[in-house]
């Protein structure tokens, strides 16, 4: 069985020829989170853009499960993501004029699910992160941390093999945050998907199995 | 702050600036030149009347007795008279005004009509003297001492040109002859058409008016030096109403433009705004730098309008004429002249616009808690909200309760006041009107995530949608509105032309040439192949020296007479009369309403029925053609409906007619097929409605352009949920689709909205506005394919710009994009 994701001697630069990082390889298997650190600018979330296939490197590949995302056309790409790959962002990202039942939702109606098995499997993805009533409530009703665990029921929907997760909490208070990584840790772990997370906390990072620095030769233990 | 956001957003100021350059331009062009078409008409009438301080005048073409000069000569406060045949002339085929004058009389009250002889003082009174404006000689392209062919009132007769006439301004085709000449010669012997009067020093002018107009016979008015002008102003005033009230709407959408610009501009600065407030600005600081950009944007449009309509007007008096081809100053030529106070105004306009179009977004700026702004960024979208309809419901209220107004002064003021509240309620109607269209969509989803994510949040955003559709839904209704009415009104005025032109052939001859005399219509109605001939006699009649003449016209009451409703009875002793409906509106009278017309010796008149007429605005009245004879004497006729004989050959019978036309009448006889009096009067209809549809599309295109504008902003305003979804597995294609289905839905609930709040619209126009203007009433006719194009047009239109837009806004790094703020 491949690995959910691997990553294989990936280089880039950015435009007038710095390079972020070269020689990365990363290999995350089923029920694993690895934690990302690194400093301002060192490319973590260029790393992010690759691995979702929104960006290519330099050189070296990128596979989600034995798919090689890197390279395939924008087609296969956006297939890809949408039925394999689950995203929660910094700024939760809530559509303002869909209820959160049709937001969490969201990659089913993208992928052509049956609009009534894709509101039943939203609803017990709303339950499972603990919003069981609010399906039919809207953005402007929820707390930070509420909205951010909508975004986790999203990036959960679909089954993903891999979630992606940039700064999931840096929009949160500590307490918050951390009960949202524990909701995030148990969710990933209990449906045998892998995730990365690109972040800057401690306290995130403490949730991850791995934690790794990305350094201009690559992702290395993190020493703190 | 002001320069940052214009250097971030150039193309939208500039739009906005541009839209109110054109609204500005074309109200100030139109007011140009509808004033320098009124002060050349005037100048025109004010040449030939030869500043007389007051005139007495005949009513009808056949004059007024001579021996009422004396009796007016005589009258206290009037220092001197001056009396006047006045006849319509050719000289060497152009047209002039023939005046006949006592020049010693005319010398003391009219000095500008006297001429200077050429040939010694004694010259001027020679009886075959003739005197021209300098416009005149220039026309006969004759010399003074030449000897011209002039032709009045059917006769013709060699003048010889004694001199100039260097009192009459520049352009005036004018001739003067003495007046015992014209009597003799053009058939007028004790008849005189004015009295030009002098007052006496210190008389009382308005109690000498009152005096003398009691004093004076139903046969004769009384009129000063203006009373042309009014004329000519108050036929043309309700159409130069209309085309201000166009141009005001092109306005209207450029300031809807403005607004939709400056709302986009300010919920992107929301958090800004919300910023300097928690450090310390108050709400109306927000109020005001929003102001002053709109204040800037004004100014610049303004400037850039005011040149432009002035070049505009200038074009458009060259090319098209004062009344822009409508027909109401026919051979006059205006000069441009530059209106200082009409700059001002719409410069006010302008600046209103543009000030109205940025107060309305600051002051809901202003409002927002500071602290929400900050934390959701613009993420203030809820579908829940409730969407206002007390206001609009309100407004629509108030316009139709302004409908049922009468007018003021002749003018349908209110009716335009209800056209402009009922505009503004449905307008504000938009976020209701677009839930409600969107309902249906909404609760079946289709599961084409593209389509179901375009409802949901136009839906969910019904504000934005608005904003986006304000200008369009406004210039849009107003053009279907003034389409609606300008079909009925052509499909009426055809119906119209198809019942009074039942003949098969129209004879006519111009009434100045005296007509055809009984003898003529015997031969004329002996012309193998006619079986008879209908004919006719019109007459200008002045009833009040202010207005337009009514028309009297002397022709068989039957059922080529087009009435409306039935004939009636009319009081014994009375003569019956079938006034036009807009005779009938504007005289007041109806059905079995007696009323006195100056011809006939103390006779009374009755109205025996109504009748529709759309040629004659200013009002006719039908009279049984013998019983004109017996009361007036007057036998000769104008014009005569042909009908023929069966199998006859109407080319053959129209020649035949021509030969038997008197050999006096040579050259001016014109015979006409229905089909070609059909169609000329259609043109003539279709060239003075043009310039209605050049506004109309104007100010379509200018909403249009708000449509583009607001879409691509609002589009390139979501690129972070783009991004999203993005991220989460929308394809490039499948984020332009969506954004092009709600375009398209855009476009089709502007349409819609636009189109039932035009069709609204119309009705005021149709049964307010066009009796209260123009004094005639007509069914509604839709125009279908025109309402369809004009759909389509906004559904592709705004379709398109939303792809367009969306594809800039898919092209920005999807990660980038999920970091910005909006």
């Amino acid at each position: 069985m491949p690995p959910r994701l691997l990553l294989t001697g990936l280089a880039k630069s950015v435009p007038g020829g710095r390079t972020l990082f070269q020689g990365l390889d990363l290999t995350v298997g089923p029920g694993e989170l690895v934690a990302i650190m690194g400093e301002s600018g060192v490319g973590k979330s260029t790393l992010l853009n690759i691995i979702a296939g929104l960006d290519k490197p330099d050189t070296g590949t990128v596979a989600v499960e034995g798919a090689a995302l890197s390279e395939m056309d924008e087609a296969a790409a956006t297939n890809l993501r949408r039925d394999r790959i689950g995203f929660v962002f910094q700024a939760f990202h809530i559509l303002p004029y869909l209820t959160l039942r049709q937001n969490v939702a969201l990659p089913l109606a993208l992928g052509r699910t049956a609009a009534r098995a894709a509101t039943a499997r939203a609803d017990a993805m709303l339950e499972l992160v603990g919003l069981p009533t609010r399906g039919a409530d809207y953005a402007r009703d929820l707390s930070g941390g509420e909205l951010q665990r909508v975004a986790i029921a999203r990036a959960l929907v679909h089954d993903p093999a891999l979630i992606l997760a940039d700064e999931p909490t840096g929009n949160l208070d500590p307490e918050t945050a951390d009960r949202i990584l524990a909701l995030f840790a148990d969710a990933v772990r209990s449906r045998g998907a892998a995730a990365v997370i690109v972040t800057h906390s401690l306290v995130a990072a403490a949730v991850a199995d791995r934690t790794l620095r990305l350094t201009a030769t690559g992702l290395v233990p993190h020493d703190g | 702050m002001i320069l940052g956001e214009w250097r971030a957003h150039p193309a939208r100021v500039i739009t906005a600036a541009l839209a109110i350059a054109v609204g500005v331009a074309l109200g100030f062009a139109v007011h140009l030149i509808n004033g320098s078409a009124l002060d050349a008409f005037g100048q025109a009438v004010r040449a030939v009347n030869g500043a007389a301080d007051l005139q007495v005048r005949a009513a009808t073409p056949a004059g007024m007795d001579e021996a009422l000069y004396p009796e007016v000569a005589l009258h206290p406060g009037v220092a001197d008279a001056s009396p006047v045949v006045q006849l319509k002339a050719t000289a060497a085929g152009a047209d002039l005004t023939l005046l006949g004058l006592d020049i010693l009389r005319a010398g003391q009250v009219t000095p500008a009509l006297v001429g200077q002889p050429m040939g010694g003082p004694g010259s001027a009174f020679d009886l075959g003297a003739l005197f021209l404006s300098r416009a005149a000689l220039d026309a006969v392209h004759q010399r003074v001492g030449a000897t011209v062919a002039v032709t009045a009132a059917g006769r013709t007769f060699p003048l010889r040109i004694a001199g100039v006439l260097p009192g009459v301004e520049a352009g005036r085709r004018i001739g003067v002859i003495d007046i015992a000449a014209a009597q003799w010669r053009f058939g007028r012997i004790g008849r005189i058409d004015r009295i030009d009067l002098k007052l006496a020093e210190g008389a009382d002018a308005a109690a000498v008016r009152r005096t003398l107009a009691t004093a004076l016979p139903p046969a004769a008015t009384l009129a000063d030096a203006d009373s042309d002008a009014q004329q000519g102003a108050a036929l043309s005033r309700a159409y130069r109403v209309n085309l201000d009230m166009l141009a005001l709407v092109a306005l209207l959408t450029g300031g809807f433009l403005v607004y939709s610009a400056q709302s986009l501009s300010v919920t992107r600065r929301l958090r800004s705004f919300a910023l300097l407030r928690t450090l310390g600005l108050p709400r109306a600081g927000i109020v005001v730098q929003v102001a002053i950009e709109g204040l800037v944007v004004g100014l610049v449009g303004t400037a850039l309008g005011l040149a432009i309509g002035y070049a505009l007007a200038s074009v458009a008096l060259t090319r098209f004429g004062g009344d822009l081809g409508a027909g109401y100053f026919g051979g006059v030529a205006p000069a441009l002249a530059f209106a200082p106070g009409a700059a001002l105004l719409f410069a006010g306009l302008g600046l209103a616009a543009a000030l109205a179009g940025s107060i309305i977004p600051a002051r809901a700026a202003a409002r927002a808690a500071p602290a929400v702004a900050l934390r959701n960024a613009g993420d203030v979208v809820d579908p829940r909200t409730p969407v206002a309809w007390r206001v609009p419901l309100a407004l629509v209220g108030a316009g139709v309760v302004a409908a049922l107004l009468p007018a003021i002064g002749g003018l349908p003021l209110f009716g335009y006041a209800a056209m402009a509240l009922v505009l503004a309620g449905g307008v504000a109607a938009m976020p209701w009107a677009a839930r409600l269209l969107l309902a249906p969509f909404d609760a079946h989803a289709t599961g084409r995530p593209a389509f179901d994510l375009a409802i949901r949040h136009l839906r969910g955003a019904p504000g934005q949608a608005a904003v986006a559709l304000g200008g369009i839904v406004a210039s849009t209704a107003l053009m279907i509105a003034m389409a609606v009415m300008v079909t009925s009104f052509r499909g009426a005025v055809d119906d119209w032309l198809g019942d009074i032109l039942s003949a098969d052939l129209y004879l006519r001859v111009d009434g100045s040439t005296g007509g055809f005399d009984p003898a003529a219509q015997t031969r004329l109605s002996a012309v193998p192949g006619v079986a008879r001939i209908a004919f006719t006699r019109q007459v200008p009649l002045t009833l009040d020296p202010g207005q337009p003449a009514t028309i009297l016209i002397a022709r068989p009451i039957d059922a080529t007479l087009p009435l409306i409703g039935p004939t009636s009875a009319v009081p014994a002793g009375t003569v019956p009369v079938w006034l036009s409906e807009p005779a009938s509106r504007l005289m007041h009278k109806s059905r079995g309403d007696t009323l006195a017309l100056p011809i006939g010796r103390n006779t009374r008149f009755a109205v025996a029925g109504i009748w529709r007429d759309y040629a004659r605005q200013q009002g006719a009245i039908a009279i049984d053609t013998a019983t004109y004879s017996r009361l007036t004497g007057d036998t000769p006729r104008d014009e005569g409906a042909v009908t023929l004989k069966p199998g006859a050959d109407p080319a053959r019978v129209r020649r035949a007619l021509m030969t038997a036309a008197p050999p006096a009448l040579s050259g001016q006889v014109e015979v006409a097929s229905p089909a070609t009096l059909r169609a000329f009067a259609l043109t003539l209809f279709d060239r003075s409605f043009a310039i209605t549809y050049v506004l109309e599309a104007v100010a379509v295109l200018v909403g249009l352009a708000g449509v583009a504008t607001t879409v691509s902003a609002q589009t390139i305003a979501r690129i972070r949920e783009f991004g999203m979804l993005r991220h989460i597995g929308a394809g490039r294609r499948q984020i332009v689709t969506m954004l092009g289905a709600e375009g398209a839905l855009l476009g089709g609930v502007g349409g819609v909205a636009g189109i039932a709040l035009g069709l609204g619209l119309s009705q005021i126009l149709i049964h307010v506005v066009n009796p209260q203007s123009f004094n005639w009433t007509m069914t509604t006719r839709v125009p279908v394919p025109l309402i369809a194009g004009v759909a389509a047009s906004l559904i592709v239109a705004a379709a398109a710009t939303a792809m367009l837009a969306g594809r800039r806004a898919v092209a920005v790094d999807a990660v980038r994009a999920v970091r910005e703020d909006w």
